[in-house]
Formats: structure tokens, C-alpha cells, sequence
């Protein structure tokens, strides 16, 4: 029987609070430790963590732990796991729960090896069956879903993002157990120095967009002329995020033609690639245009709630069975129109794009 | 850097993603029907970590870049031989039962172990390329685990980009939240580099390199070892498809103009007009 949690949580990049999946995997960590009657204890990491631990006081956990000052504010591998083994250690709990955000996928999965435990990430749910605590993943890339048990603890389990109701109690006044972490000089040889985007003149990667816009390699291949016009297909998708603020997915084939340096959409890159081998972005809606395959393809929206498609085969399989609604038509025209209602200038430029 | 990298490239081989997956119960827990029939390729990831370890290879004179490769003894095979035409390296081949449903803690023991037993590793100048996560269990847990046991204390995942710099040292961008990089700047080896898709194609295939690596290929092969994957209490309650057949409705023979209205009012956006 589980008789304590450990929330494990850093702060976000303002140092004010804590990321949004925190907050989600903090509300699936008290459900839990409601159902198994445990004991739900806090540790944050980060350069300052006052603030953020003040948002959720009131979340009824028994304490709250935290390692913090300047050399834990940046996400570094060596400072980052030795702040969190030295909470977990603290703890003492059988299972530690913790948002998969970019920081603790890159920290957390060797600490399960230093706590002689067990570590699973992109849990989508916990449950309790028959007393036992089962967590339910992705395997094959989203294509297979399973539900699996360990009994080695502790057991770490890092959720996905969009999986739990978020926690949104009141902010108040925390008390924190500080507690101190001598970082060794092995631990500082890596520095972080600074963020990049990506070399694009504006971001079109926007995780908490309302849309997703999914652009396909139709926008590139021959049109009713019989030629190809993919400086129509680049006016009329940047416009459209101009004016949507949706985040913009490609399709593997369409990033991989920018990858080999043809001259096709120039702000698609890998980094846009949704599917298979892309990510699975979380979004409310998601309107994919000229886009073609088959279920490896199709599992890029796998996540997205309201899906509709502008596409000229209507039994794609990004469209038939996969969509709540499939448009028959031509992607050209009908984002044109799209384009023209919601008023984009024409000149607009994908600066104008940015957040 | 005078000496040069010593390359550990760790790639596990998976189904191709063109292929449709069905779990079935084995005695051994869940697996995929007619899985030693699926055709097989790298994982595409480790695939790309493999190309960028080639290329680094290639820029720092006495580089080095050794292949790990767990899976079943007859699925490598067919794999390396792709892979052994595309970039040169030398193969580690460990004979194991592949697949989603192996541990990572256990895939990581076996890998680290065989790394160790490697002859002329000089780990002063380790760095150990992998996928940020594999296409099969997608747990981006393993290769952590392999830094881990290996006492490497500088990890990075979902790396796009490492930059040789003067002294020993490298620039490494990885991949955060909201399609940006993180920049940081590692003292030299060694380290873990979790690859994502970096920025190299894919190298055509060579005849020379693949002559080349089947003179160490097929004898690694045939030397691999048997592996046991220790799996400890995890176990598997259910492995399904995701059902989501969803009632498409089909929407045709609509003016662009109409098409385009009711868009508009779905993503709602109207409020921009």
C-alpha cells in the first residue's frame, strides 16, 4: 500500500511559478492520494522557489520540501538530479509523481538508478486496481496503449502534459523545508548560456494554441496548371497563422523536402514535424490541409480533440474515420477565402505572427 | 582536441512505421503478431545520433564511432544491412528480445555492461550518442540509464546540434518547450548526447562503407551474445490499439467561400475580423 507521494515540481522559466503541467500532474498526485489514503509531500527546484510554492499552500500536502539558489535555477542535467535525489531522499516516498517537461525528461531517469527504483514517463493516467497503483503509456509511438505495474519502489512516473485537471486552489503563504545540496565540481562542467529559436523569422510553434495547423506536401506538388506554387502555399499558411495564432505541424514528407534544401516551404522544420517520427502536440482543434497517409502518418493528431481536414481524397487517412469533419476541396482556395474573412492584411509579414 | 571522441552510438532496431501493429499475448507478455516477420529498421532517431556521430567522426582527427545494437541476432542482420553502406563504424551486436515491451532498466544494465567489456574504450573521451527516445517503447528513459551506470555526469537530450570548440569543449543545443533550444556549453567529454532529428539527411548509400563495415559487421554478429533481460515485477495488464473510429463527416461540392465561413466560425476567430 502506498503510504506517501512525492509531487515533484521545478519552477518555470519566470521563476514564478510552475510550469502547467505541474499544476495538471499536481491534481492527478492529490486524486491519487485520496484513493490510496497517502500522504502528498511537495519538492520544488529552482534559483527561487517562494512563489511558486505560495501557489499551491494550499493544495493539502503534508510539507513542502525545496532545493534552491542560483546554480539550481537553470536546467542542467548534474545540478537538477542531484536537487532531486536529495528531495526524494528527504521524502521518503514510494512514488514520486512529476510533470515530463523538457527539464525532468532530460534530469529524472538516471535518479531511479541512484534510488534503486523504477522510473516510467509519458504516463497519460494512474489508476488503482485492486489496491495497486497502474499507470497507462504509449508504446510504438502512440500507436499501442498499455497499462503496467511495478512493484520496485520508489517508482517515478513522469506525466504528460493535458492529462489531469489541473490543481487551481487559492495562492497563500508557503513554509518551506529548505533543503541543502553541496553541488560538486563534476556537477558544474556543463553551462547552460542562453535559449535559441529556431532559425525561422518569427515562432510557429505555439504549445498553448487554441489550433493546430497541420500542412501537408500537397501544398507543394503540381496545382490545377500543372505547376507547383509553393510561394502562394507560404503567403497563404503564414498569413493564416498571422491572423489564427495557431501552431503550425508539417507532415513528415513535407519536412523532410526542407531538410534537403529544396526550395519548398522555407519556415517548416523538423521541429514543426508532427506524427510517427514527429511529436504529438496537445491542442483543442486541429485543421489539417493537403496532408496524406496512412495511421503511422496520422497518429501527429492522435491528441487533438476537434479535427477537421481540407483534402481533395475523402478517404484519407487523415480523414475519413480520423476526422470529425472532412472539407473536399481545394486547400488553395478555401484558406484564401479563410484568409480574406478573417481580414489578414496583405503585406503581412510572419513577424506579425510572434507571440 | 588531438585524440579525438570515442563514439558510443546505442540503437535499437524497431518495426517500420509503415506497418500496421497488432498486440498479441505471448508467454513471454505482450508482443506484436508476427512480429520476426515485421520488416525492421534503426530506430530513426538513433538513426540520426549515428549519422551525427559519423559526421563529428569525420571533422575530429582519431575519432572513433562504435554501433551498440541490442535485438534479436537475425533481425540486426537484416538491418546492418542498410546501415553498414550509410556511415563507418564498428558493430557491438547483442542478441536480446527487442521490442516495446522490454524494461529500459534492463536494456540499459545489458547495454552498459557491454559497453564496459569494450577493448581500447578510453572513457576520458566517451561520448555516448543515442535517440532522445526510441520508436518502440518511446520511454526516453534507456539511454539516462546506460550515463548512469557509466558515471557520466553531463547529460543532454534531444539534441539538434554539438559544436566542436576550442579547448576540449562543445556547444549543445537541445530542444525545450515551444520549438526552441536550450544553449549549453559542456566542459568536453564525457558525456550523453540524446539525439533528436539534429540537422544531417540521411547518407546515401555506399558500396565502399558497406564493404568496409562487413569485414567487422558479420563477425560481431556472429560472436553476439546472448542477452537475458530481467524485466524484475513489471508487468502488463492490458496492450491495446487506441479505439477512435470517428463518424467523418464528409463535406463536398461546397463553394471555397461557404467552406472557408464555417471554418472560421469552428476555430473561432470571428472576433478577429
Amino acid at each position: 500500500m502506498t503510504k506517501s507521494i512525492l509531487f515533484l515540481a521545478h519552477v518555470d522559466e519566470n521563476g514564478e511559478s510552475l510550469p502547467k503541467s505541474a499544476y495538471e500532474v499536481l491534481g492527478a498526485a492529490l486524486a491519487l492520494a485520496g484513493k490510496t489514503q497517502a500522504t502528498l509531500i511537495v519538492g520544488l527546484i529552482g534559483g527561487e522557489i517562494a512563489a511558486a510554492a505560495d501557489t499551491i499552500t494550499r493544495c493539502g500536502a503534508a510539507k513542502i520540501l525545496a532545493v534552491s539558489g542560483p546554480e539550481f535555477a537553470s536546467p542542467r542535467f548534474a545540478s537538477d538530479a542531484a536537487a532531486a535525489e536529495a528531495l526524494c531522499r528527504a521524502a521518503g516516498a514510494e512514488l514520486i509523481l512529476a510533470p515530463a517537461t523538457s527539464r525532468f525528461q532530460r534530469a529524472l531517469p538516471a535518479l531511479a538508478h541512484r534510488l534503486s527504483g523504477r522510473v516510467d514517463t509519458h504516463v497519460s493516467s494512474l489508476a488503482l486496481v485492486d489496491g495497486a497503483v497502474c499507470a497507462t503509456r504509449w508504446f510504438y509511438r502512440q500507436r499501442l496503449e498499455g497499462q503496467i505495474q511495478r512493484d520496485e519502489r520508489p517508482w517515478l512516473l513522469l506525466m504528460d502534459a493535458g492529462c489531469h485537471e489541473p490543481w487551481n486552489g487559492a495562492p497563500g503563504t508557503a513554509t518551506v523545508e529548505q533543503i541543502a545540496v553541496l553541488l560538486p565540481e563534476t556537477a558544474q562542467r556543463s553551462k547552460v548560456v542562453g535559449i535559441r529559436s529556431p532559425k525561422t523569422d518569427a515562432q510557429t510553434i505555439r504549445p498553448e494554441a487554441e489550433l493546430l495547423f497541420v500542412a501537408g506536401a500537397g501544398w507543394t506538388k503540381k496545382q490545377a496548371d500543372g505547376k507547383p506554387h509553393p510561394e502562394v502555399a507560404e503567403t497563404l499558411i503564414l498569413e493564416f497563422l498571422a491572423a489564427s495564432k495557431a501552431s503550425l505541424g508539417g507532415s513528415k514528407s513535407l519536412v523532410d523536402q526542407s531538410g534537403e534544401n529544396q526550395a519548398v516551404l522555407g519556415f517548416m522544420t523538423h521541429l514543426n514535424q508532427v506524427g510517427q517520427t514527429g511529436a504529438t502536440p496537445r491542442h483543442p482543434k486541429g485543421l489539417s490541409t493537403c496532408c496524406h497517409g496512412e495511421e503511422p502518418h496520422v497518429v501527429g493528431w492522435r491528441f487533438i480533440n476537434e479535427r477537421r481536414a481540407i483534402n481533395l481524397d475523402p478517404n484519407c487517412g487523415w480523414a475519413r474515420g480520423k476526422a470529425d469533419v472532412v472539407y473536399v476541396a481545394d486547400a488553395f482556395e478555401v484558406m484564401k477565402e479563410v484568409n480574406a474573412l478573417l481580414r489578414v492584411p496583405a503585406d503581412a509579414k510572419l513577424a506579425t505572427a510572434s507571440d | 582536441m588531438s585524440t579525438g571522441y570515442h563514439i558510443m552510438v546505442c540503437a535499437g532496431i524497431v518495426p517500420d512505421p509503415l506497418q500496421t501493429l497488432e498486440p498479441v499475448e505471448t508467454p513471454a507478455g505482450p508482443g506484436l503478431k508476427n512480429e520476426m516477420m515485421l520488416p525492421a529498421v534503426l530506430d530513426p532517431w538513433a538513426s540520426h545520433a549515428l549519422y551525427e556521430a559519423a559526421n563529428l567522426a569525420a571533422k575530429v582527427a582519431g575519432s572513433k564511432v562504435w554501433l551498440v545494437s541490442l535485438g534479436p541476432k537475425a533481425k540486426l542482420q537484416q538491418v546492418m544491412m542498410t546501415i553498414a553502406q550509410k556511415v563507418s563504424f564498428e558493430l557491438v551486436a547483442i542478441d536480446a528480445p527487442g521490442g516495446a515491451f522490454t524494461d529500459a532498466h534492463a536494456v540499459a544494465e545489458v547495454l552498459s555492461g557491454a559497453i564496459q567489456k569494450i577493448a581500447g574504450l578510453d572513457r576520458s573521451r566517451l561520448l555516448l550518442f543515442g535517440g532522445w527516445e526510441s520508436a518502440s517503447r518511446g520511454a526516453g528513459v534507456t539511454m539516462q540509464l546506460i550515463a548512469e551506470r557509466l558515471g557520466i555526469t553531463d547529460q543532454f537530450q534531444g539534441v539538434d546540434q554539438l559544436t566542436a570548440q576550442a579547448g576540449g569543449s562543445f556547444e549543445v543545443l537541445e530542444r525545450i518547450e515551444g520549438g526552441r533550444h536550450q544553449v549549453s556549453v559542456c566542459a568536453g567529454p564525457p558525456a550523453l548526447l540524446g539525439w533528436a532529428t539534429g540537422s544531417l539527411p540521411e547518407p546515401r548509400n555506399s558500396p565502399q562503407i558497406g564493404m568496409a563495415n562487413m569485414r567487422t559487421v558479420m563477425p560481431a554478429l556472429q560472436k553476439a551474445e546472448a542477452a537475458k533481460l530481467d524485466s524484475g515485477s513489471l508487468r502488463y495488464r492490458s496492450v491495446r490499439p487506441p479505439q477512435q473510429q470517428r463518424q467523418t463527416r464528409i463535406v463536398k461540392d461546397r463553394p471555397a467561400k461557404e467552406i472557408a465561413k464555417e471554418i472560421v466560425e469552428w476555430i473561432g476567430a470571428e472576433g478577429q475580423r
